[in-house]
């Protein structure tokens, strides 16, 4: 089955991207406090759906030789954008990985089914459930974000 | 003649279960006048916390002398505490009052005159429309105004701006209530009343220091647990309150969880329901939704795991979850040791989760009462001064929006309500990052109330932002604007306001405002007036003038919506006692408790939200809540324990956590100008256990430093009740009567240490979890000022070491014959 292991290993490396990723843009971000300690919530999931996956992966072998997934791995964000602009950018893009990691769960919890796998399809479907809260989380705090930040020219707080 | 400073909750009326909490009339005047001296006696409620004690105005020579409780008031039957007794009149005629507007001149506050000051704000507001548009204005709110201004500020700014960064200090104090009802009920609106406390077998109370917080709502419960057939009693809370004590007294329950856990042992008695078959399956089917993903969601919480999680015993979680799975009826309040700690409305929701799971609702003795902190917090809510939409409306329902525009004769797209209205935290960091150019703060000191005190006050004096504060006083808030507005208090304007158990009472003007002081009414319309406000027809916007005009306006807004207004008046007000919302042609004299036919507002066309994600507060869309078709049943919904964010750590040992004292109200702008209450908690002190002060060896009125990762007080330090690992810190205290110290050069304003993070779904600040560490920086010369007489009181072995608080001045209390309560039930099953 290399397919599926190479869709475990992308599994594995693009909830990695993810949580990294999270933890950057909310230290970018640290003076907005709920972003900063929402991305680390957030974060903290997708470490846990690593460890969930780890004795799949050991039983599956951890394979990412096979080139055609590798082109769908998402570069991480290495550091936040500026400003309240900067936040909506970065949300969304965000947004762009979450929905990645959902998908690729997806295809994994098809293959679970048809091997009669439990214990991948348990993973997938839990981690699936959870990256939505996290998508859901991405939109909602976009929302929140965006007419402030496009209508209203922030000026810089200088004292 | 009664030190009520002394003896706080009054002599004790007890009586038995299922019987009327009989009346007693409360009374204090001021030096040398006797009741047959006053002039006049006008009909008002205290608002002094969120009880809202009926009470009568004495006035003598157009001065307000003193207050009287009302006999006939459903709420306290004549009873008044000793902040209402004490603390309602004096501040008025304090000579400080602030009498004419300021305007700021090469950086000094001078006085003007009112068309001097609101033309330049009124200047500054059109600049800022033309150049930007309206989400450059802000507006910062209190949990102390009327309906009617509350509700022309939502009009103002909702109508005639178009702005959705409106909100008010509720959302330091209540905000968690309202999202907790909204999550499981579907809207606002307090489930329970009062009368439950004659009814019931069990009150839990959970994070709530009602014996200091609402202390008349404590004495009516201590006339049930001092009489016949009592119930028991349990309380949760980091410290060794007076509810604790009354936990063991009655064979109940205290469990202290460390600071930032409520989560984690909310989660374990609910599981303990599941597990020995508590739970009223007949009735869950029949009226909630989620039963099993909450199932799920607390099924490893055992209570050895959540012993260890909470530094509880396993098997005070046992006896906790058997006296709520086994009592007939079972009344739950809570307030701050829950809104105001980690993981805020995921607790609070988790007390309805255990209310539904027994069916324990809509009947006398079992019901639910998230309390609130300030006495109108609850309009601020309904109104839509706190950013959402007036009437419990949902602003992600097109067609709520559109009756509002209807209403207000406006295009409904002026209307903001794409997005969650903008909350306090995150208004103050538009202020800081100078896209709010425009704030307006009434009645409320954030300088001093929110978190990270410091980083406010910064906001509020930069040059980014220009700042307009309405206030009866020269607050830490007030110094640092470009113009201050004097308002006129209570007693000094006319206006309603509902209090926790939506009782509404009208508060009459006994006296005039000082000077040039205008009501909050007054000024907001003022402005309105000068910008020029009008509706689609060119009328003006609001239309009303006086505040009767307005609360008919607000009564229109009212209808169709669970928070029914429209069988109410003014004249119907000036009745016997406040009467309990909704009130219509169904029900014309109130409503004591809602859901009594168990239909909860959930429908989606009804419902004031589409609920949250508890963990993320990621909001839910119109079409997932339409596709579980909650058709007026409630939701369980449960969330996983996650520790809270700052944990104590090598250099920050300590949990800090924040609250109040019984004898003060908020920065003290009342009740500091209250000569007894002053007296009885005249300056800031820290509470740390008997343990923790002995292994750093500090004792009893030690000077010590407290310090977080953000700021540090310096103050005298009791060695009290506090759990182990715990440090305590009243909030009250800022820098107004510290003379020649200017704010944040003081050292006791206890938010200098908290931090800016706030819980995801209800937007409430985390008041109570940080880290700290505590050193001793001097000996005592005394003990520390910290009240006796209840949770602030020394531990044992210091106690002898410190004089009782007492020496209030002199009130009466007389027995007066129990009148007939429209609403009671005790009295509805003597008739029948
Ligand atoms: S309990 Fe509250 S409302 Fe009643 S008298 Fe005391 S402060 Fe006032």
């Amino acid at each position: 089955m290399p397919h599926l292991s190479t869709y475990v290993a992308l599994a594995d490396r693009s909830e990695q991207t993810l949580a990294e990723s999270l933890r950057a843009i909310g230290e970018g971000h640290a003076n907005i406090a709920d972003v900063f300690h929402m991305t680390g919530t957030l974060a903290k999931m997708s470490d846990q759906h690593r460890e969930q996956l780890a004795p799949v992966v050991a039983r599956y072998g951890e394979d990412d030789d096979v080139d055609e997934p590798e082109r769908l791995h998402a570069a991480g964000l290495a550091e936040a954008r500026d400003g309240e602009i900067g936040l909506l950018r970065d949300l969304q893009d965000l947004h762009v990985l979450a929905t990645l990691v959902k998908t690729t769960w997806t295809v994994i919890a098809q293959g679970a089914q048809g091997l009669r796998d439990r214990e991948l399809l348990d993973v997938s479907q839990a981690a699936m459930a959870q990256t939505d809260r996290q998508i859901r989380w991405f939109e909602t705090r976009l929302k929140a974000a965006a007419p402030q930040a496009l209508i209203v020219t922030p000026k810089p707080a200088a004292k | 003649m009664n030190d009520r400073i002394a003896d706080i909750w009054g002599e004790r009326t007890p009586h038995s279960k299922g019987t009327v909490w009989p009346a007693r009339v409360d009374l204090r005047l001021d030096d040398g006048v006797n009741e047959a001296d006053v002039d006049r006696w006008v009909q008002s409620a205290c608002v002094l916390c969120s009880n809202g004690c009926g009470c009568d105005i004495a006035v003598k020579d157009g001065k307000m002398i003193g207050v009287r409780g009302r006999a006939s008031d459903t709420v306290n039957h004549g009873r008044l505490g000793p902040k209402g007794l004490y603390g309602s009149t004096p501040w008025a005629s304090s000579p400080d009052r602030l009498t004419r507007p300021m305007v700021r001149e090469h950086g000094q506050l001078v006085e003007t005159d009112w068309d001097t000051a609101m033309g330049r704000i009124v200047e500054v507001s059109k600049r800022l429309l033309d150049e930007n548009g309206p989400l450059t204005h802000g507006f910062y709110t209190s949990g102390q105004l009327f309906i009617e201004e509350y509700y022309t500020l939502g009009v103002i700014g909702k109508a005639g701006l178009g702005t959705p960064h409106m909100d008010g200090n509720t959302r330091l104090c209540t905000a968690t209530s309202a999202a907790s009802f909204k999550e499981s009920f579907g809207a606002d609106g307090q489930p329970g009343s009062y009368t439950d406390i004659e009814h019931c077998d069990a009150i839990f109370l959970y994070g709530h220091n009602m014996p200091e917080t609402q202390t008349v709502l404590w004495a009516r419960i201590l006339d049930r647990t001092r009489g016949e057939d009592p119930p028991r009693i349990v309380c949760v809370d980091p410290r060794r309150t007076p509810v604790a004590e009354e936990a063991d007294r009655t064979d109940g329950v205290h469990l202290a969880p460390r600071i930032g856990t409520n989560l984690a042992l909310m989660n374990g008695l609910t599981r303990e329901l599941f597990v020995n078959g508590w739970v009223d399956d007949d009735w869950v089917q029949a009226h909630t939704i989620g039963v099993d993903d909450l199932r799920s969601t607390v099924e490893s919480y055992t209570p050895e795991k959540v012993a260890e999680i909470c530094g509880v015993d396993a098997d005070d979680v046992r006896r906790a979850a058997r006296i709520f799975g086994e009592s007939d009826n079972i009344l739950s309040t809570v307030l701050q040791g829950f809104y105001q700690s980690h993981q805020a409305t995921a607790a609070s929701v988790a007390v309805h989760n255990l209310h539904l799971l027994r069916g324990m609702i809509g009947r006398p003795g079992a019901g639910v009462l998230q309390m609130n902190g300030q006495p109108t917090a609850q309009n601020n809510r309904e109104c839509g001064a706190d950013g959402d939409l007036p009437g419990f409306r949902n602003w992600g329902n097109p067609q709520h929006v559109q009756q509002l525009a209807d209403l207000w004769n406006v295009d409904p797209l002026t209307i903001p309500h794409w997005a969650p209205p903008t909350n306090a935290m995150q208004l103050f960091n538009y202020a800081e990052s100078g896209s709010i150019e425009l704030l307006w703060v009434s009645a409320t000191n954030p300088a001093v109330s929110m978190p990270e005190s410091a980083r406010i006050r910064k906001i509020l004096s930069g040059p980014q932002c220009f700042v307009i504060v309405q206030d009866l006083f020269m607050t830490e808030t007030a110094e640092l604007a470009d113009v201050v507005l004097p308002a006129a208090g209570w007693g000094e304007k006319t206006g309603t306001f509902t209090n926790v158990n939506r009782t509404v009472h009208l508060s009459e003007q006994a006296v005039e405002p000082p000077g040039e002081a205008r009501s909050d009414l007054e000024i907001f319309l003022m402005y309105a007036r000068a910008m020029g406000f009008t509706d689609q027809d060119g009328a003006a916007l609001p239309s009303w003038s006086t505040p009767e005009e307005t609360f008919d306006a607000w009564r229109e807004a009212t209808r169709g919506r669970p928070v029914d207004y429209t069988g109410l008046s003014y004249d119907k007000l000036r009745g016997p006692s406040g009467i309990p919302w909704p009130v219509n042609e169904q029900a014309p004299t109130g409503t004591d408790r809602l859901y009594t036919d168990f239909l909860f507002p959930t429908d989606t066309d009804v419902c004031e939200t589409y609920g949250h994600d508890l963990l993320t507060g990621g909001t839910v869309t119109e079409t997932e809540h339409r596709a579980m078709a909650p058709a007026g049943r409630a939701f369980l919904k449960g969330a996983d324990y996650t520790p809270a964010h700052e944990l104590p750590s090598e250099d920050y040992p300590l949990l800090y956590t924040t609250g109040r004292t019984v004898y003060q109200f908020h920065t003290r702008t009342k009740t500091g100008r209250s000569r007894s209450l002053h007296r009885a908690a005249p300056d800031a002190w820290v509470e740390l256990s008997t343990e923790d002060a002995g292994r750093l060896g500090i004792s009893e009125g030690d000077v010590v430093r407290v310090e977080s990762p953000r700021g540090a007080i310096e103050v005298k330090a009791r060695v009290g009740q506090v759990m182990p690992g715990a440090v305590f810190a009243p909030f009250h205290y800022g820098s107004w009567d510290l003379a020649d110290v200017a704010p944040g050069d003081q050292h006791r304003q206890a938010n200098e240490l908290t931090m800016t993070v706030w819980d995801p779904v209800s937007k409430q600040p985390y008041f109570k979890t940080a880290a700290c560490r505590v050193t001793k920086i001097a000996d005592a010369v005394g003990p520390s000022p910290a009240p006796t007489t209840a949770a602030s009181a020394p531990a044992e072995a210091a106690a002898s070491q410190v004089p009782a608080t007492a020496g209030g001045d002199p009130t009466s209390s007389v027995l007066v014959p129990t009148p007939h309560y429209v609403n009671d039930p005790s009295q509805m099953s003597e008739e029948s």
